[in-house]
């Protein structure tokens, strides 16, 4: 039982909202401990397996360069004008092409796209706005599902998009846990079996945006039936 | 021998860590200038001399590095790019040219996947067999940078002031898959995932396939529920039932039960508070009222892609 120790530290550090990198750091330590190992025996195995995985980190920061470079010459507000030109549609639409732009964008590797940096300043207005051009005023209940799913298209696009690209987080991570147990798997097969699930993402965020697309429409002919029974 | 060891790139890459080390410390408005230079020099240095530093100090610079987390202690400088207005101006300008040296890496990483293999002269080969995908992108990020500066016309400072800028914001999150791989490496030297199958064999008939596939997929979700963390949760689970049932005991193929099982485990990412900076911070950023307002809108999509996830393992795991 004690061997578990190390994913209490875990369930622990996380509900505290401690530094996540020092709870997994922690973590090790706990479970090295636990099993017997010196303090100076841990500091080595985890020495020798954070230089073993190096290549995690490594595209990641090859990378930096050149997308800042696009970015400062404006990759984000081209990708803007993209977006733009495509949704002359309604609010759930809108939120559906973001989704779909960015699990293919990010399935390629380049990252155009995040809570502050999109969500908040270019999806949520344009979707709202729709919306607003449509129906007239928004209530607040509305106007907040617009927002979450805003939000969700975000998160659901970049984590079942990601796994396509061979060179992200995860995929490495699968492959360096699986080099430490000598099993030999291709980055490439995993990639590959990504491919249905994100699909099957769109196809959810498809469904929800139809949902939500419904409900704009049920709020505003009633509030223009309302309208009509004033005047 | 290969002429692009994977080595050249890690020292081209703590190159652009310990650059950016100095930017930090050259700015004199930064808030917490020195300790988050250090926090760069520290991981910069792990991958200049990685190859020939004793691993107890390594270890004990991650442990370094964890410290200097704490408390926010890694911070950004002042943002110093150029104005929307600029930006705008030549997104006109470029045009879709822009998206062009993003493109080209992923295309090297196909392209160099399949021909780097064939280039080598007398033992000699171009890049190191054994890294072939990682160095590709590598190889296609570094043509893709000087596409990119040609297109641009950019001053040669334009890409280190703003992979410095990049590099600031993701800060220490840089390392934790990393640090989380390390962890799963201990785990298993300390009998973490024979401990958790024991459990497993003793409580589920583990002997029927497709419930080992279940007790994968639904350990994924749960697990990352409570860890905040699919890949956190990941050594653990696949040490504990994926290995040892899916594939020793029935032999399923580890590529498909790693990738859709992580995919089980980002459903339970949607649905858990733990994951702050997913479902949390957006309702903050967004203005709403309800806390759980974005896991709510994630609910019904993580749970249908939960289903197809486990039903798309089950289908395919046991017959590619």
């Amino acid at each position: 039982m004690i061997r578990l120790i190390g994913i209490l530290v875990i369930i622990a550090g996380f509900a505290l909202r401690l530094n996540t990198l020092l709870v997994v750091i922690a973590s090790g330590i706990a479970t090295g401990l636990a099993s017997g190992m010196s303090f100076n025996e841990i500091m080595g195995e985890f020495g020798r397996l954070f230089i073993a995985n190096r290549y995690m980190t490594l595209p990641v920061v090859m990378m930096l360069p050149v997308i800042g470079l696009l970015e400062r010459y404006g990759l984000r507000e081209r990708a803007e004008v993209l977006i733009r030109k495509a949704s002359t549609a309604t609010a759930g639409r809108i939120i559906l092409i973001y989704t779909g732009v960015r699990e293919v964008s990010i399935a390629l590797g380049i990252s155009i796209g995040g809570q502050t940096s999109v969500v908040r300043p270019i999806l949520v207005p344009l979707a709202e706005g729709s919306a607003h051009s449509r129906y007239g005023t928004l209530s607040k209940a509305t106007s907040a599902r617009i927002r979450a799913l805003a939000a969700a298209a975000e998160n659901i696009g970049t984590f079942f998009g990601e796994d396509i690209f061979i060179a992200v987080g995860s995929i490495l991570l699968m492959k360096g846990f699986f080099d430490t147990i000598k099993i030999e798997v291709s980055v490439w097969a995993m990639a590959l079996w990504g491919i249905p699930t994100a699909f099957a993402a769109f196809g959810a965020m498809a469904w929800r945006a139809r949902a939500l697309d419904r409900l704009i429409a049920r709020e505003g002919l009633a509030a223009e039936a309302r309208a009509r029974e004033k005047s | 021998m290969s002429f692009f060891s994977l080595n050249t790139f890690y020292v081209v890459g703590g190159c652009i860590m310990l650059v950016n080390a100095g930017c930090v410390a050259a700015d004199k408005g930064h808030g917490s200038r020195w300790t988050t230079a250090l926090f760069w020099t520290l991981l910069g240095t792990c991958f200049v001399f990685g190859a020939s530093m004793p691993f107890v100090v390594v270890g004990y610079m991650v442990l370094g590095m964890g410290v200097l987390a704490v408390g926010g202690k890694i911070e950004k400088s002042r943002e110093r790019t150029t104005s929307r207005e600029e930006r705008t101006e030549s997104a006109k300008r470029l045009g879709n040219w822009l998206f062009v040296p993003a493109l080209i890496v992923p295309v090297m990483a196909v392209l160099g996947t399949l021909i780097f293999p064939h280039l080598h002269w007398r033992g000699y080969s171009l890049v190191d067999p054994a890294y072939l995908s990682i160095t590709s992108v590598c190889i296609g990020a570094a043509l893709a940078l000087v596409v990119g500066m040609w297109l641009t016309r950019a001053p040669v400072r334009a890409p280190v002031v703003e992979g410095s800028r990049l590099l600031q914001a993701i800060g220490w999150a840089l390392i934790l898959p990393q640090a989380l791989a390390a962890l799963g490496g201990l785990f298993a030297h300390a009998g973490v995932g024979e401990y958790v199958a024991s459990i497993v064999e003793t409580t589920l008939p583990t002997q029927y396939p497709s419930v080992a596939v279940a007790a994968y997929c639904l350990g994924m979700f749960l697990f990352t529920i409570c860890m905040g963390n699919a890949f956190a949760a990941f050594a653990v689970m696949t040490g504990g039932i994926g290995v040892p049932f899916i594939v020793h005991a029935h032999g399923g193929n580890p590529a498909i039960m790693a990738a859709i099982g992580m995919l089980a485990g980002y459903c339970g990412t949607l649905v858990t508070p733990m994951a702050a900076n997913f479902n949390l911070v957006p309702v903050m950023l967004l203005e709403l009222e309800d806390k759980n307002a974005v896991i709510k809108a994630q609910a019904p999509m993580a749970l249908a892609l939960l289903a197809f996830n486990l039903l798309l393992m089950e289908f395919c795991v046991y017959r590619f």
